[in-house]
């Protein structure tokens, strides 16, 4: 295995696991799948998350909704900021697990940079978007009317496989700072930036189950993470070998009238916050 | 005897029922007689075509079927129904006019149509009133109050955003989709056919829209004010059927956009129907909506809402609040006060402007609400409904009030989209909003309590898309409505109606 | 202290709910906009034919004829108990109505004109229409009416100590009136147009009839607004949940501003579809007014004939 770089000395090998519920467990079906490296070496024995795990991530994301859903605007950017602080503290880290995983440096360097830009980016909507997407209504009769977006609740999300840490963060940041929770498959083919991403979390004062991350493949976990009843929406980063994707996503959604939001790019803007809203109008009358 | 005047507090509320006192007398004494809506102006055709093209034509088929007034069964019209080849032509009509003429033409000319067609629906307000009434059975005093103005105003609305759409969503540039297909349902057929062509026409999307097959009419006259408009052929089409020609009509290849408002059931076989393709859709779908009476609130005004809430529509309303919760320590009452109003509601001929509730919309939807009152009674529900005498002929459900009942009964949980309204109590803040919130739908939610932290608090708990805090069933164009779970997706009114049919 | 010793000389032999209204209001709150949306659909109610014809005659006897001059004189006042009594020279079919409304000093002379008759003589007293003096004064006119023949007293109670949050003086006044009533029925005036709020209407009308008003009543006429229709469906549904309570009737007296027979219409339609029909009688229901029998003749003129009417031919007294 790798990192052994000085070969006075034995490198100690980190265990990937799963981050559910803000603790870090082995799936519990206890399979496994290698991840090589181009050479042939292999990397990490990554877990192959199962639908228990994601039943179980579910659970977790519906528990910490209720109170993450209701956190002030102001405390979830700043949490997401300081995810983006752990992750710049921790930038060498994600560099080189993702030149281990067959980024070139160069590469890698911008993508641990713009994963962090992003982190910032979304941190600073957190008390915005809802005066962007909100409106006070002038009805024609004696009431105060306003509407204003609340978050549609638990949301599963498809990561993209690549780029796989930058495409992780643009799809959870626009989820999460908008008061969802999420349960997250990460990328097949760089789990180890997702995993490791885990961390990150765990350590920026984001309160447990908020994010779920899941290791694991789409083939095996895409209907599940799609036809739970308890999950209100479903992000898929699509893969353009995968086109069944959607119309698999778009079907078992139905049952529970899941939203569902298909993306083909990991562009960055407030409104990918509102594709995991609700609006809410409200209505009350104005008299002494 | 000397009397000291005692310093104790009486303590609790006013509002108390001394089990004893008779019910109010609403007696016969003074009867207010029938009152009828004149109808001499109003003509309604002995058969209608499909509007296509800017024309009313033939269908392909020959087949017409009736449309009819359920207050006395009393056929109004022939109506044609539209079959797949129908469709095509609609579609492609729509289809040219977007490519040739509404895609190209300004936003400015664009909001001029549409503040025309607003203004002709106003001069023929009393008109389109009185055929959606006979129409589809509702009370003539509703139709001139709410659904015509409403209708004419979300045309109003809407026609102002037509160039000015780019002020609605920053940072972007919206573009039409392209031809949007329409389908609208029985209970507010000309309001909601506005709801959905107004927005669609500002974005400058083209439309086919199929009405109701019970409630045709008021799509159709709103047909002859398209031509009375001068709207270019082809961007408005309406074609009538039943749900097959509906089932034909979203799933046309044609189509870039669907959107639907009626039952869940219907929502979801539509959203199937599309699987697979790039169709856009909003779904309004159904309701179970909680009505919260806390312990602090207006209580008779509350028990108005609550009436607004439930009987107003003969409760065909998506958004009813059919489920009422009422804190325990004022069940009594709100249930003395509400039993006693609900007494003083007349029901019978919708064309009388005295009628409070007029008559089912079908034969079919009268057997379905009489079901549900039924089955409610098996599971143990204990029944009100009002002395009132129904007519003989048409279709008719007195006013009903299920106490007694457990969330688990099948009235608690299933939509019933009638006049029938279970009653729960609870005793903490937090039972209220559980019991509210358990359901999959989430629609609407009504909370009463003068505590203005209670009610954003509760409002802000409610999983529902529209809350009306000390009132219910308001409605206006610029304000956002529809639902959160199986209620539906999207909102329409207001600057959040545009939305769905825009792309970037 | 002046009070104490009032009440001790008056509360023995008073039969009294014991409520202490300076600690706590227990009243529920009044949502303005739903009162008005209730009027509105009140309002809305088609009354035609039959039902109009009936509707003008009930109003005619649920009317107080009212003078409240101070150039009143008893020629005056005799005109009016003319037109109580027969309100139309060639329409006997409309009843009279139900009292003649005058000042204290009026009463002898009302109540000689309308001998023989069954309306009442209803008197303001209590320093109307302020209230503005001391106690024993107003509860010395009282006395005083009643002695000269008063049937009812219409009170006004003191807005300023009930603006002021003094509930158990008013609470008390209302009682020492009542005591000094005797067999007449009191009407409490609240002065609704003083009183800024739905809520206080609403406070003030469970106040009065704890402390045992026969009727409430909105207005003394001499300030505007006077009667509304959002005040007065404020106040049923208080004798609503009075009823509800102690299965006691207490009657409702709109008064001031209610001209037009169409007005009136509206007061009885939200009457008899908030309290019922028990309540469509002159011993729970009246209207204050002066202008408005005229007009309740002219409509059923017009109904009976089919022909609008002037008010050139219907007596002005």
């Amino acid at each position: 295995m790798s990192r052994q770089e000085n070969s006075d000395r034995l490198g100690v090998l980190k265990t990937y696991k799963l981050y559910i519920d803000g603790k870090f467990p082995r799936t519990e079906s206890g399979r496994y799948f290698k991840l090589k490296a181009a050479d042939g070496k292999i990397l990490a024995n990554v877990c192959q998350g199962s639908r228990k795990d994601v039943r179980d991530a579910v659970t977790a994301a519906r528990t910490a909704f209720a109170k993450w859903s209701r956190q002030t605007a102001y405390l979830r950017g700043q949490i997401l900021y300081r995810v983006a602080e752990m992750l710049e503290g921790r930038r060498l880290q994600f560099t080189e697990e993702l030149v281990e995983q067959g980024v070139t440096r160069d590469k890698a360097i911008a993508e641990v940079s713009e994963s962090i830009d992003t982190l910032v980016y979304y941190a600073g909507w957190s008390d915005k978007y809802p005066q962007i997407f909100s409106a006070v209504n002038p009805v024609a009769s004696s009431h105060f009317n306003f509407s204003m977006p609340e978050p549609t609740g638990v949301v599963c999300v498809l990561a993209p496989e690549l780029p796989s840490l930058l495409g992780l963060v643009r799809a959870i940041a626009p989820v999460i700072i908008g008061g969802n929770t999420a349960v997250v498959l990460v990328s097949s083919k760089q789990p180890l930036s997702g995993i490791t991403f885990g961390e990150v979390l765990h350590t920026s004062d984001l309160p447990s189950g908020v994010v779920n991350l899941v290791s694991g493949f789409r083939d095996e976990l895409i209907k599940t993470m799609a036809s739970h009843m308890d999950v209100n929406a479903i992000l898929l980063c699509a893969e353009k070998d995968r086109v069944g994707d959607s119309v698999v996503v778009q079907e078992q959604a139905i049952e529970n009238l899941k939203r569902v939001s298909v993306w083909k790019d990991i562009e960055a803007n407030p409104y990918r916050i509102m594709e995991f809203q609700e609006i809410k109008t409200t209505w009350h009358p104005v008299g002494a | 005897m000397a009397l000291k005047k005692k310093k104790t507090l009486s303590g609790g509320s006013v509002l108390k029922v001394k089990a004893s006192v008779a019910p109010l007398n609403f007696g016969t004494q003074w009867q207010y007689v029938e009152a009828l809506e004149g109808s001499d102006h109003v003509k309604i055709e002995p058969k209608y075509g499909l509007f296509i093209d800017g024309k009313f034509v033939e269908p392909h088929s020959k087949k017409y079927f009736d449309t009819i007034n359920p207050a006395n069964e009393k056929v109004l019209s022939k109506i044609a129904e539209a079959d797949a080849h129908d469709v095509n032509l609609a579609v492609e009509a729509a289809r040219r006019s977007y490519d040739n003429v509404w895609s190209k033409m300004s936003g400015k000319e664009r909001g001029k149509y549409l503040f025309r067609i607003a203004r002709i629906m106003q001069e023929r307000a009393r008109e389109l009133a009185v055929v959606e009434t006979l129409d589809g059975g509702k009370p003539i005093r509703e139709s001139k109050s709410v659904d015509i103005p409403l209708a004419a105003a979300h045309f109003f609305y809407y026609a102002g955003w037509a160039d000015k759409l780019e002020y609605a969503f920053s940072g972007r540039s919206p573009r039409p989709l392209g031809v949007a297909a329409q389908v609208i349902p029985w209970n507010f057929p000309l309001l909601m056919a506005a709801w959905k062509i107004a927005p669609a026409l500002a974005t400058g999307n083209t439309v086919v829209l199929k009405p109701a097959e019970t409630t045709p009419l008021t799509a159709l006259k709103l047909a002859e004010i398209f031509q009375e408009a001068d709207l270019p052929p082809g961007v408005v089409n309406i074609i009538t059927g039943f749900g097959a020609t509906g089932a034909e009509l979203v799933s046309h290849k044609g189509v870039n956009k669907v959107a639907f408002t009626g039952s869940t059931e219907v929502g979801k076989k539509i959203n199937r129907a599309i699987l697979g393709t790039d169709k856009r859709i909003t779904l309004e779908l159904g309701g179970k909506s909680a009505h919260l009476i806390f312990e602090d609130a207006s209580i008779d005004q509350a028990v108005e809402g609550i009436v607004n809430g439930i009987f107003f529509n003969q409760g065909h309303v998506c958004c009813a609040g059919s489920r009422l919760l009422v804190q325990e320590s004022v069940e009594k009452i709100v249930l003395r006060k509400l039993f006693d109003r609900m007494q003083t509601l007349a029901v019978g001929d919708p064309m009388d402007k005295n009628t409070d509730i007029g008559a089912i919309n079908s034969h079919e939807q009268m057997k379905k609400i009489e079901g549900y009152i039924a089955s409610g009674k098996t599971e143990g529900a204990k029944l009100f409904q009002t002395s009132c005498r129904l007519p003989s002929k048409g279709f008719w459900a007195k006013p009903t009030v299920l106490s007694e009942v457990a969330q688990s009964f099948r009235v608690v949980q299933e939509e019933i989209f009638g006049p029938v309204l279970t009653v729960q109590s609870f005793r903490t803040v937090e039972e209220g909003i559980e019991k509210a919130n358990n359901t999959p739908y989430g629609l609407a939610g009504g909370v009463w309590t003068d505590k203005g932290s209670k009610i954003f608090s509760v409002s802000s708990h409610l999983r529902a898309g529209v809350v009306w805090a000390n009132t219910y069933n308001k409605f206006d164009p610029t304000s956002p409505f529809g639902g959160y779970k199986e209620s539906g997706m999207g909102r329409e009114g207001g600057i959040s109606g545009l939305l769905p049919y825009v792309q970037f | 202290m002046p009070r104490y010793q009032f009440r001790e000389g008056v509360w023995p032999t008073m039969s009294l709910q014991k409520i202490d209204y300076s600690q706590f209001r227990r009243s529920p709150t009044i949502d303005l906009v739903g009162v008005e949306e209730r009027v509105a659909k009140f309002n809305s109610r088609s009354i035609k034919k039959e039902s109009k014809m009936f509707a003008l005659k009930l109003a005619m006897s649920l009317c107080d004829l009212t003078t409240l001059d101070a150039k009143d004189t008893p020629g005056k006042v005799k005109q009016l108990c003319a037109k109580a009594m027969r309100p139309h020279e060639d329409l006997p079919e409309v009843p009279h109505v139900a009292a003649v409304c005058v000042y204290p000093n009026m009463v002898k002379i009302a109540k000689k004109a309308l001998e023989g008759s069954k309306i009442n003589v209803a008197a303001v007293a209590t320093g109307f229409p302020s209230g503005m003096t001391s106690l024993k004064f107003r509860l010395d006119e009282t006395r005083w009416a009643v002695s000269e023949g008063a049937d009812e007293i219409d009170m006004v109670i003191s807005r300023g100590k009930f603006l002021a949050g003094e509930w158990q003086t008013v609470f008390d006044e209302i009682v020492a009136v009542k005591e000094a009533c005797g067999k007449a029925h009191l009407k409490v005036i609240f002065e609704t147009g003083e009183l800024s709020s739905l809520d206080q209407v609403r406070f003030i009308s469970d106040l009065a009839m704890d402390a045992g008003a026969d009727f409430i009543k909105t207005s003394t006429g001499k300030v505007q607004p006077a009667a509304t229709l959002p005040v007065t469906l404020v106040m049923l549904e208080a004798i609503r949940d009075f009823y509800y309570r102690t299965g006691k009737k207490i009657g409702m007296k709109p008064a001031g501003g209610i001209a037009t027979a169409k007005i009136a219409i509206q007061y009885l339609v939200m009457l008899k579809e908030t309290l019922g029909e028990d309540w469509m009688n002159p011993h729970l229901y009246r209207f204050g007014a002066s202008a408005l029998a005229n007009d309740l003749l002219r409509q059923i003129v017009k109904e009976k004939t089919g022909r609008y009417q002037s008010f050139d031919y219907f007596s002005k007294d």
